[in-house]
C-alpha cells in the first residue's frame, strides 16, 4: 500500500548551530510518485529524509502521510523503508537473513520469511545467494541486497539516501534502471536523494531542487532546464551563460542586442539565461556578432568560447564545423531557447 | 585482507574495489614459499610459548619439592604435602577460588555494562568537557590504588558495606572502569550508527536494535574488555585487604599469607591462581586476534 506524503513547514536546526539545516520546507508527493531531491552535499537533504523516516526529530514543522501527521509515531512504526549510501549489510547474519530481517521484527514465522526472502532475491535479480555473506559480494550486488531487505515488508515508502553513490559507472546506470523498474512495478511512493542532476532528472517523475536547507524550484526535470526559477538552480543545472539586461515587454535589451523573447516576463533588470546547446550558428532572429576566443574539440562536439558586446559566451557546435580564433561569427538565440530570471543572484 | 568486514573497524574506509570479488581472486603475494612461511609460524609459536612457560617451571619444581637448595637444578627430594594441603578443606582454597570468581564475574560484568555505555558516549559523541572526562577516567590508574581505598573504606563503614562481597565488588569497579571504558571508547570511535538506524527504519525498537545490532557489533571488543577487568579484579590484594577487612578472602590474601612463610604452598597456589587466567585466555583468543580481533589489524594473516 502506498501513501502519499506531505511535509508542512519542516525545519531542523542542530544543536550548537545557529542556522536551521533545513529551514521551512513544504511539499507534497503523490501516492505512487517518485521524487528526486537533488541538492549538493549539506543542502538538507539527507536531514529532511531522516525527518520523513522518523530517525531525527524536527525542530517544529509537519510530516503527513495519507493527511496523518505521524510526527508522533517512532520510526520503527512508520512503514518507511529506507536505502542509505552504503549497503550497511549487518555483517553477522547471512544475506537471507538480512533481507529477512525486517520481518524477523514483525514476528513473522520462518517459513513465510524464507518463501518472501527467496521472491525478494528473484525482485533484485539475485536469486539462490540467500547463504552467501556479506562480505562476499560485490558493492553492487550488496546494494541491490540492501534495496531488497528495505521492499520485503512492503513499505508504504521508500527513501533512498544517495543510493548508487558509491557504485561505478556501470553498476550505477544498472542499478538505477532496476529501481525505476521496481518503483514502478510495486507503485510505491519514493524519495530519490541525490547531489547528480543528470540521475534525477533521468530517474524522477519529478525534482525538487534544494540549495541551504531550502526549496529552489520544484517541477517537472525539463523544467529545470527550459525555466530555472533562479541563476542559482541554472547554474547547478550547467548553465554558463548569464547575461545581464532590462526586460520591456516581450523585448530583452542588453549588450548582445535587443533580443526577442519567447515568454512574457516581470519588465525590469533581469538576467538572460543561455544554455551552451542553444545557441545556434548563422543569421536569422535574435542574431548578434560574436568574436571566437577559443574553440576545444570534444569528439562528439566542438565547445567555443566567444565574446559579444563585451560578454563571454560558451556554446556547443556539431564537430564538423572549424572556427578559428578572432574569427568574427554570427550568432542567434531561437526565441523559444529565451529566459530569465532575476537579477539579484539569491538563494530563496 | 579478510573478507568479513565488520560494522567495527574498517568499515567505512572500505572502498569498493577492495572487496573479495569471486570472479577476480586477488593476486597471490610475492614473498616466501608457503612451506617456508609456515615453518617460520611454529618456529615464533615455540619461542612465544617457551616465553610464556618458562617462568612457570620453578614454580611447578617448588610445588612438588620437600627441599630445593643452591645448587641444584631440580629438587632432590620430593613431596605431594603442598598439594594435599591446598587441597584439604583447612587451606580454605576452595571458598578463596568461590570468593574470587563471585567477586572477579561480577566485577567483570558491572564493568562490561558500564563500560558499554561510557565507552559508547566517548567513542561517538562529541561534547562539552570530553577531554576532562577522559583524564578524570585515568584518575584511578594513576592515583595509588591504596590512596582511593583509604578514602573509601571510610565511607563504605558508614554504609556497612566494608568486610562484605558486594563492597569489595564495588571498590573492584575503581580501578577496572578506566580500561573498560577505554577499550570500549576505542571499539565505539570505529562504529558505524547507520547500520543502527538501518534497523530502526527496518523495523527494531531500540532494544531490539541494541541485541541484534549494536551487542553483535561491539561483542569482540566486550569480551576482551571484560576480560581485562576480570584479571584486574582477580589478582587484586590491596583494595580487598583494606575494603574486605579479612572477612572477604580472595586467593590472593591467601597466596600472601604462604608467600615467605611456606614456598611450597606459595607455589602451588600461585599455579592453582593463574589457572583461570589461562583458561579465560583461550577461551576469549579468538576475540583477542584474527578475523573477529576486537583491536583491528592485530594478528591478521
Amino acid at each position: 500500500m502506498s501513501v502519499s506524503v506531505e511535509l508542512v513547514e519542516l525545519t531542523k536546526t542542530y544543536k550548537g548551530t545557529a542556522e536551521p539545516s533545513v529551514d521551512g520546507i513544504s511539499m507534497t508527493i503523490e501516492k505512487g510518485q517518485l521524487v528526486a531531491m537533488l541538492g549538493p552535499s549539506g543542502c538538507g537533504k539527507t536531514t529532511t529524509m531522516k525527518m520523513l523516516a522518523g530517525l531525527l526529530e524536527p525542530t517544529s514543522g509537519d510530516v503527513r502521510f495519507d493527511g496523518e501527521s505521524v510526527i508522533d509515531i517512532p520510526a520503527e512504526k512508520r512503514q518507511v523503508a529506507m536505502v542509505f549510501q552504503k549497503p550497511l549489510l549487518f555483517p553477522h547474519m547471512s544475506i537471507g537473513d538480512n533481507v529477512a530481517f525486517g520481518l524477523r521484527m514483525r514476528g513473522v514465522d520462518k517459513k513465510t520469511r524464507k518463501l518472501k526472502v527467496s521472491e525478494m532475491m528473484e525482485l533484485v535479480r539475485l536469486p539462490g545467494m540467500e547463504e552467501r555473506r556479506p562480505g562476499q559480494l560485490s558493492g553492487g550486488q550488496e546494494q541491490r541486497i540492501s534495496l531488497a531487505r528495505a521492499l520485503i515488508t512492503e513499505p508504504d515508502i521508500l527513501l533512498l539516501d544517495e543510493p548508487l553513490s558509491q557504485l561505478d559507472a556501470n553498476l550505477r546506470i544498472e542499478m538505477r534502471d532496476l529501481i525505476r523498474q521496481i518503483q514502478a512495478e510495486l507503485g510505491i511512493t519514493s524519495v530519490f536523494v541525490t547531489h547528480d542532476q543528470e540521475e534525477a532528472v533521468m530517474l524522477a517523475d519529478r525534482i525538487v531542487l534544494m540549495l541551504l536547507g531550502r526549496i529552489q524550484q520544484d517541477g517537472l526535470p525539463q523544467d529545470f532546464y527550459e525555466q530555472p526559477a533562479t541563476q542559482a538552480v541554472a547554474r547547478f543545472f550547467g548553465t554558463k551563460n548569464f547575461v545581464p539586461g532590462t526586460v520591456r515587454g516581450r523585448r530583452f535589451e542588453s549588450a548582445l542586442g535587443t533580443l526577442q523573447l519567447g515568454q512574457d516576463h516581470p519588465d525590469g533588470e533581469g538576467m538572460l539565461v543561455i544554455r551552451q546547446e542553444a545557441i545556434e550558428i548563422g543569421p536569422g532572429a535574435n542574431s548578434f556578432e560574436a568574436t571566437v576566443q577559443r574553440a576545444m574539440y570534444l569528439g562528439t562536439h566542438v565547445r567555443v568560447w566567444a565574446t559579444a558586446g563585451g560578454v563571454g559566451l560558451q556554446f556547443t557546435v556539431p564537430p564538423g564545423v572549424r572556427h578559428e580564433e578572432d574569427e568574427t561569427i554570427t550568432l542567434r538565440l531561437p526565441m523559444a531557447q529565451t529566459w530569465v530570471v532575476p537579477m539579484e543572484d539569491r538563494i530563496l | 585482507m579478510s573478507g568479513d568486514r565488520g560494522i567495527v573497524g574498517e568499515a567505512g574506509v572500505m572502498l569498493p574495489d577492495e572487496r573479495l570479488d569471486p570472479e577476480d581472486p586477488p593476486q597471490s603475494v610475492p614473498g616466501p614459499r608457503p612451506d617456508q612461511r609456515r615453518v617460520g609460524r611454529y618456529v615464533l609459536v615455540i619461542v612465544m610459548c617457551t616465553l610464556l612457560l618458562v617462568p612457570f617451571v620453578p614454580l611447578i619444581f617448588w610445588s612438588v619439592s620437600h627441599r630445593w637448595f643452591f645448587p641444584t637444578i631440580i629438587p632432590d627430594q620430593l613431596s605431594d604435602r603442598a598439594w594435599s594441603y591446598l587441597l584439604s578443606e583447612r587451606s580454605q582454597v576452595l571458598e578463596g577460588l568461590t570468593t574470587s570468581l563471585t567477586i572477579a564475574l561480577c566485577v567483570a560484568v558491572l564493568a562490561a555494562a558500564i563500560g558499554l555505555s561510557g565507552g559508547r558516549a566517548l567513542g561517538l559523541y562529541r561534547f562539552r568537557g570530553k577531554r576532562v572526562v577522559e583524564l578524570v577516567l585515568l584518575a584511578p590508574v594513576i592515583v595509588p590504588a591504596i590512596a582511593v581505598a583509604m578514602g573509601i573504606q571510610v565511607l563504605f563503614i558508614r554504609y556497612s558495606l566494608a568486610d562484605t562481597i558486594p563492597g569489595v565488588v564495588l571498590v573492584h569497579l575503581v580501578p577496572t572502569i578506566p580500561y573498560v571504558v577505554l577499550v570500549m571508547g576505542a571499539v565505539f570511535a570505529n562504529y558505524d550508527v547507520s547500520y543502527e538506524e538501518q534497523a530502526r527504519v527496518l523495523g527494531a525498537n531500540p532494544l531490539r536494535v541494541f541485541l541484534h545490532v549494536t551487542l553483535p557489533a561491539v561483542l569482540p571488543g566486550l569480551i576482551v574488555a571484560a576480560f581485562f577487568a576480570f584479571l584486574i579484579s582477580w589478582s587484586e590484594y590491596i583494595m580487598t585487604v583494606l575494603i574486605g577487612g579479612g572477612q572477604v578472602v580472595t586467593l590472593p590474601l591467601l597466596l600472601f599469607s604462604f608467600v615467605g612463610s611456606d614456598p611450597s604452598v606459595a607455589a602451588a597456589l600461585s599455579l592453582f591462581f593463574i589457572a583461570p587466567a589461562i583458561v579465560l585466555m583461550v577461551l576469549t583468543s579468538r576475540y583477542l586476534s584474527g578475523d573477529q580481533a576486537a583491536v583491528g589489524g592485530i594478528g591478521r594473516a
